[in-house]
Formats: C-alpha cells, structure tokens, sequence
C-alpha cells in the first residue's frame, strides 16, 4: 500500500495540521510517512499545502510532482495541483472554495461542503477534520480509532478537550461527502 | 517520550531533541528560516532544568560562532545551527576554531543564495562547506543527513568526530530535510561529561592551570616557520581523517551500468528517480555520499570504471560535480542535474536527464 497526496488551501485553513494528523494516524498503524510542507511565504498567509505519503515500504523522494489524491481547499489550489492528479485518482474539494469546479473527467471527483458545515456547526476549527472525515470516507488510509489516537498523542494539554468535537467533525464529514464524478 | 518510542517530528526538532539527548553541554544560535526550530524546540524542552545544557539566543552569528570557539576551547561539547547566509557570518570563527584546533558543531539547514536569496532548500553550500569556507588550508568534517533519523543519529556521531579530531564538524542538512517530519526514534539519553572527564578527555582545553603548564588555544603566531609546522600537523591531522572517516551508502550498484551520485535532499528524491527507471529497464543505482569532506573519492573511482555514465544530482548549479569528476578522472561521462535559488528538482527531471545526458548522449 502507498498513498501520495497533497492537501493544498489558504494557511489558516487547517492543512498542514489536518496532513499531521493523517501522517501520526498513519504512524500509529506501523506505516512509513512523511510529510512535506511548503514553508515558504505560503504559511505565512498565502496559499499552503503539504505532501503526505503513507506507504508499506521505506519512502524515497518527499518531493513529488505527480498525486495519487488531491484534497483541494481553494481555487488557486485547484488551478496548480489538479493536472497534477494522476488518471484514475482523487480529488476532493471544498464546494465553498471552489468557485469553478474540476474539469478533468479522467478522475474520481468528491465535493465536501465542509466550511458550509462548519459554519452550521458554529466551529469554523472544525473545517479541517471535516474535510479529513470525507477523505477517509472515500480513502480509508487510516482508521478513525487511530486518527482519534493520533489527537490524544499530539494535542497540547490544554486542547485535549477538543477531541470529542473533532471526533464528531471526522464522523460527520464521513456523512456529508458526495461523489460528483467517477473515474 | 519513552526510549525507543517511535515519534513524528521535523529534522530540525530531531537535532535539537538529539543535541538534548547526545550530552551537548551549549547550544548559542540566532533564529533564522528553515531552521528556527532547532532553537525554539530547545526553548520549549528547557534542557537547563534537565540535563543543564545552555541554550542561549546570541545577537548575530558572529556571537554564536565565538560562544561556540570559546565553550569548545573549555573542552565542552557546543554547538550552534543556523542558515546559508548566517553560516556565511560564521566563517571567520569556523577557521579560527580550525586553526586553534577547537571543537564544535555547526548545523546548516541551508536555503537558496546567493546572499540572503530565498528562504526554500538548497545544497549551495557545498564548496563553502567541503572547501573550508574561510581562510587559510583547512577541511572541517561534513556530515550530510538525508532523513530525520540521520538528523538525529549525525548529532552524536558529529561530536564524537569534532573531539576525536579537534576540529569543527559540520551537519550540512536543507529546508527539505529539517522542514520535513518522519518516524524517528531518539538516541538514547547519556549524560553530559563531568569537568573531571572534561579534564582527562580533553588535556589540551582550557579548564584552569592547576599545576599544569598553560593551554594556549589560538589561530595567531607571528613565526612562519612554526605556522608552516602547525599547518603540516593539520595536514597529516586530515590525511588520517580522509583515510578513516569516509561514509557513504550504495543502493543498486551491484548490477548498475549507470551511477547517480547525491547526497542529502537531492539522495532521496534521486532515489525516486531511480525507481522510475528501473521500472522502465535501466540499470541505475546510487552511490550517496555520507561524509561530503572527506569525499569517497576512491569508491566512485572504481564505481566509475565499469559505469557507463554518472549523472551528479544537486540542488545546485554542480558543486559535487567536480568532486566526482576529480574521483571519476575521464573513466566515464559525468553529467550533472541541477536546480537553483530554493527550487528542487522532482524525481522525473533527474529521470529524464539521466536518458538525455548519459542513454542517448
């Protein structure tokens, strides 16, 4: 098993921390991962994305310019990284991100309208585990009981008691995922 | 953390949790991207409380690289880390300590130049690092880590070769290697050596007289003739380094007609490189060099002589490349891929130079 992706959005959006918790859930089941931020001006404002790889085997280049999945969270996001998908694989988008929606017909497209609900929610912090839900409802690389894991292991102790909210987000992201498109 | 636990975190958090962990007595640095970590990682870990480890934040590289010279003319295991332009600060002192034979570690999670350039990975240190960097004939010891765990395991390792052969040693990482997070697992804690340790390992450092005659440390001598003989004792000091302490890693030669020589960052994704051509039939493999000063020359010499080609991947315009051009001496072609000013190159580019330079040249 090997999984290249890239979660691309606005900094602020959750998207480096939403690929750490991916990565540490993936840790937690004995896989290899790494985790590859873009640290330039994009973390300080602009666009920011990271590449998770989760893989059985040792893991070779942190870099890549191709994708397995794409979880896409803006429209300049969407511009750069969806040629970058590889034919057969998946994108998933933000519909409240994305004013004009994927044109390669060559995918499996999901929307999530994961800042829709976390706006019903009242908790806009809960947008990326959301988005994170609808992933591995479409991708099941990780177990939720792990993703769970990796938030008790990794959250300050001041934010411990934020796990069950992030919990129901996951769930509830699972739930709100629909497919647009089939490969 | 528990021993052994195996732990997620970036390579500049690695170092720092490994310089914690190795018995680093002073770490003295100045923030600057990609590397900021290192000191706020030690700022949140307090290490003084612990193990009683200084961590101080100096105003400017110069102050750190002399803090470093002046801890590690005591006979103590400092440090400092920073960035290309900051290392750039830091020469003068980095050939100071190498000619009054002082200890320290200098990490350099380098980004683009030249100048302040950009903030994104690069490997244009290299001739700054392997050449000496400042004045005078001096090597220092470079160790290029190409995970988060060699991060953590080169700390260690590179203070026991600055004491070994007192001399500054250098970890030449990038933004990649100390921005990125993988498994890592820790080395385990050892204490910090005590002053009577210090004394007994370290007779030549300033520790006080105590009955002993003084323990000069300097650069300075206004005798030529006994400043040509310091330089042939450091000159035969790294004879022997160049005969005992060169590291490298081999993946594929065994069967390989082609070589990609490369190290750090640019190893890794290369080796991506090399899986895509292998799956199309080309017989590549990978020689990467661990220890960039002293350069495993002799090995790429015999590698070289049954290759067809060697293409030299960097994340420079082709620093490395004369190293192993020097190693290679016209036994096969070398050609080189390189990106500049913070871009990295992907796994497909080095694939695809690889056939244009060396399978269809």
């Amino acid at each position: 098993m090997k999984e290249e992706l890239i979660i691309a959005g606005f900094g602020g959006q959750g998207v480096l921390s939403m690929g750490k918790t991916l990565a540490y859930g993936a840790l937690m089941e004995g896989r290899e991962v790494t985790w590859m931020p873009a640290y330039g001006p994009e973390q300080r404002g602009g666009t920011a994305n990271v590449t998770v790889i989760i893989s059985d085997q040792p893991i070779s280049s942190p870099i890549l310019s191709t994708f397995d999945t794409a979880i896409i969270l803006n429209q300049p996001s969407l511009e750069r990284f969806q040629d970058a998908i590889r034919p057969g694989g998946t994108l998933i988008y933000d519909g409240y991100g994305i004013m004009q929606p994927p044109t390669r017909t060559d995918l499996n497209i999901y929307r999530i309208d994961a800042m829709d609900e976390a706006a019903e929610m009242r908790n806009v912090r809960a947008f990326n585990m959301l988005v994170l839900g609808g992933l591995l409802k479409v991708r099941p690389l990780v177990r939720v009981e792990d993703i769970i894991r990796s938030l008790v292991k990794t959250l300050p102790e001041r934010h411990q008691h934020l796990i069950p909210m992030n919990e129901q987000a996951l769930l509830r992201g699972m739930d709100i995922i629909r497919q647009e498109h089939s490969a | 953390m528990t021993e052994n636990e195996v732990v997620l975190m970036k390579g500049n958090e690695a170092i720092a949790h490994a310089a914690i962990r190795c018995g680093c007595d002073g770490y003295f640095g100045y923030p600057i991207t990609p590397q900021s970590e290192i000191l706020e990682t030690l700022a949140l870990e307090k290490p003084w409380e612990t193990t009683g480890m200084v961590v101080v934040q100096a105003e400017s590289e110069l102050a750190s690289i002399n803090m470093v010279y002046g801890g590690g003319a005591t006979g103590k295991r400092v440090m400092t880390s920073s960035s290309s332009p900051g290392v750039a600060l830091m020469q003068e002192g980095i050939t100071y300590m190498a000619g009054a034979e002082i200890p320290g570690v200098i990490v350099n999670v380098q980004r683009g130049g030249p100048g302040l350039g950009t903030i994104q990975p690069s490997q244009g240190d290299y001739f700054q690092s392997t050449r000496g960097g400042g004045n005078g004939d001096y090597n220092v010891i470079v160790l290029a880590p190409a995970s988060v765990q060699e991060m953590a395991d080169f700390m260690d390792l590179a203070f026991q070769l600055a004491f070994r052969y007192r001399t500054p040693a250098i970890i030449l990482s990038d933004g990649i290697i100390g921005q990125m997070m993988e498994k890592v697992v820790l080395p385990p804690y050892k204490p910090r050596r005590t002053d009577e340790e210090v004394a007994r390992e370290c007779p030549w450092a300033a520790t006080g007289r105590r009955g002993r005659r003084n323990n000069i440390l300097t650069s300075l001598s206004l005798d030529p003739g006994f400043m040509e003989r310091h330089n042939e004792h450091l000159q035969q000091k790294y004879r022997v380094i160049r005969e005992t302490e060169v590291r490298y890693e081999e993946l594929l030669t065994d069967d390989a007609e082609y070589l990609i020589v490369a190290f750090g960052s640019a190893a890794r994704i290369s080796q991506k490189a090399i899986e895509l051509l292998r799956h199309e039939g080309v017989r590549v493999g990978m020689l990467r060099p661990i220890t960039l000063w002293p350069f495993p020359t002799p090995r790429i010499a015999e590698l070289a002589r049954r290759m067809k080609g060697i293409l030299c991947a960097e994340i420079n315009s082709g620093q490395m490349l004369d190293d192993v051009r020097l190693a290679v001496e016209g036994a096969c072609p070398v050609a080189l891929h390189g990106r500049m000013g913070g871009m990295v190159p992907t796994p497909e580019e080095i694939a695809a130079a690889l056939r244009e330079k060396l399978i269809k040249g």
